[in-house]
């Protein structure tokens, strides 16, 4: 497949949810209207470089894609009859009403609950992020025909789900943020052919309407990416958030980010990713790792425990307690911690433990739990930066 | 979250299955057949194969520039690979979850073991 000219990606990748919903509403049967919608992009590839960009790229992106649309009906012969109807041969107006509703109607439906979170995050990307297989595959790391299965298996799980604006705000949340995750990395490798997984995460976030959680989530995105100049070495090793330069975070995206998050807790009801983004904005308002409010750090882990409790926010809160009353309660309430079956396997056990005595000055002690830490970590950058400690 | 599930046989795992009556062992494929279709249609998959038999396996070694291959079978391995799947899911519940569907569980042995990860958004 032709990759596309990166001169035309934004505006391509702006486009696709919203010729794609324009589309769908016209003819119905989503799978088939995707298909159109990722050729007339290509088509776009090919023909603006030399032919020059339309005065309305949506309206060529409409036509074009309604057009393979037909096409693609025509060859089907058992709707040979109905093709003739007029309804279908018009191009749908490509200037309808404005368009957030059907956006997220589009989400709902790439994040509908009968498709696994792989599957979700495949069809989001493709479908509202305009991305090709190719890109989502890479940027993934698995083969291309993975995904290419993977999406039109999704797409036939999904047909015959009423295209209306209904469905789980969370469950789209959840997506994004997983896409965030994924693209989380300190892999300095084959950037320029890897989509950049965060800086997209972030750019779909922001076409979901606003709401208090939504707004939470877009700003821990935004915090959390601020520090990524100061979070690894020039050869990818980790730099852990005490001993980063913060002169190299972002600060445009803590702004915002900080920002967001205040507004939102002052206007709706609080949520998870809230909290975690107001933690992160605390540590973005410290000019040193020495300046941080670690007791208004502890208070809003205390406040997360209480509405989202979960094996991580037990052992960062542990970090927060240790930081306001010392290692040694903090160690404690670690072995209580401990007894949750869901901690005990958990390797951030073993690299909270090492932290924590390593804090008590109890270095020797610490060392092979930072060892075991190592030996159970997922993570490649975070084993390498635990195996330093021991 | 990819993880990887190890097959593994070993001959009297092997003479088992030979064993089996013709209905049995269609059974058998038709499990895995079923498997895949499923985690196709889950977007789970990210590939599987099935290995050759053993005696076929070549072995290299490179020492102080030197290279040395060795041609199977090997009479100390016990537990043969026999073939792997690459799943993408949510955890290792679920990677078990999937593991225990099989066949090979019942015969031979099967591992699920986490892919390392360039991620680093725990720290």
């Amino acid at each position: 497949m032709t990759p596309r000219p990166a001169a035309f990606e934004p505006l391509l990748r702006e486009l696709a949810p919203q010729v794609l919903a324009i589309l769908v509403h016209h003819h119905g049967d989503f799978a088939a209207c995707e298909d159109a919608v990722q050729e007339a992009l290509l088509a776009a590839a090919t023909q603006w470089p030399a032919q020059g960009v339309p005065d309305n790229p949506k309206a060529w992106l409409v036509t074009v894609a309604s057009r393979r649309r037909v096409e693609a009906w025509r060859q089907d012969t058992a709707r040979a009859r109905r093709e003739q109807t007029a309804f279908a041969l018009t191009p749908p107006d490509p200037d309808p009403a404005p368009g957030v509703d059907d956006t997220l109607t589009l989400f709902h439906l790439c994040c509908h609950p009968a498709l696994t979170p792989p599957s979700r995050v495949a069809l989001t990307l493709r479908a509202v992020g305009g991305l090709t297989t190719a890109e989502i595959a890479r940027a993934f790391l698995v083969p291309e025909a993975t995904i290419a299965q993977r999406i039109s298996r999704a797409k036939q799980r999904v047909k015959g789900t009423r295209f209306t604006p209904s469905g789980d705000l969370d469950a789209v949340r959840h997506v994004l943020y997983l896409i965030f995750t994924e693209g989380h990395t300190a892999s300095s490798g084959d950037h320029l052919n890897r989509v950049d997984l965060t800086t997209e995460a972030i750019r779909l976030t922001r076409l979901l309407p606003h709401d208090g959680e939504t707004d939470g989530l877009l700003a821990l995105m935004l915090l959390t990416d601020a520090r990524r100049p100061a979070r690894t070495t020039p050869d990818g090793a980790l730099i852990p958030l005490a001993d980063q330069d913060r002169t190299r975070w972002n600060t445009d995206a803590i702004a915002e980010g900080t920002a967001l998050v205040h507004h939102a807790l002052s206007t709706h009801p609080v949520g998870p990713y809230q909290l975690q983004a107001a933690i992160a904005a605390v540590h973005a308002e410290a000019p040193t790792a020495a300046d941080t409010d670690w007791p208004q750090i502890l208070t809003l882990y205390d406040l997360l425990n209480s509405i989202a409790p979960g094996p991580m926010v037990t052992l960062n809160r542990t970090i927060a307690l240790a930081m306001v009353d010392g290692p040694d309660p903090a160690l404690a309430a670690l072995t209580k911690a401990e007894q949750d079956p869901a901690l005990k396997t958990h390797h951030r056990l073993h690299a909270v433990r090492a932290h924590l005595l390593d804090l008590a000055g109890r270095h020797e002690e610490a060392r092979p739990h930072y060892a075991r830490a190592a030996t159970l970590t997922q993570s490649l950058p975070e084993r390498r930066y635990l195996e330093s400690r021991t | 979250m990819k993880y990887v599930i190890l097959i593994y046989g070993n001959p009297e795992s092997r003479a088992i299955w030979d064993s089996l009556p013709t209905e049995q062992r269609a059974r058998g494929l038709e499990d895995y057949a079923r498997l895949n279709e499923d985690l196709a249609d889950s977007g789970e998959l990210v590939v599987t194969e099935a290995l050759a038999d053993h005696a076929q396996t070549k072995r290299l070694v490179l020492r102080d520039g030197q290279r040395t291959t060795t041609d199977g079978p090997f009479a100390e391995a016990k537990e043969l690979l026999a073939g792997f799947y690459l799943v993408d899911c949510e955890d290792i519940d679920r990677a078990v979850e999937i593991a225990w569907r099989v066949p090979e569980a019942q015969l031979g042995l099967v591992e699920v073991r986490p892919v390392m990860t360039l991620n680093d958004f725990l720290l």
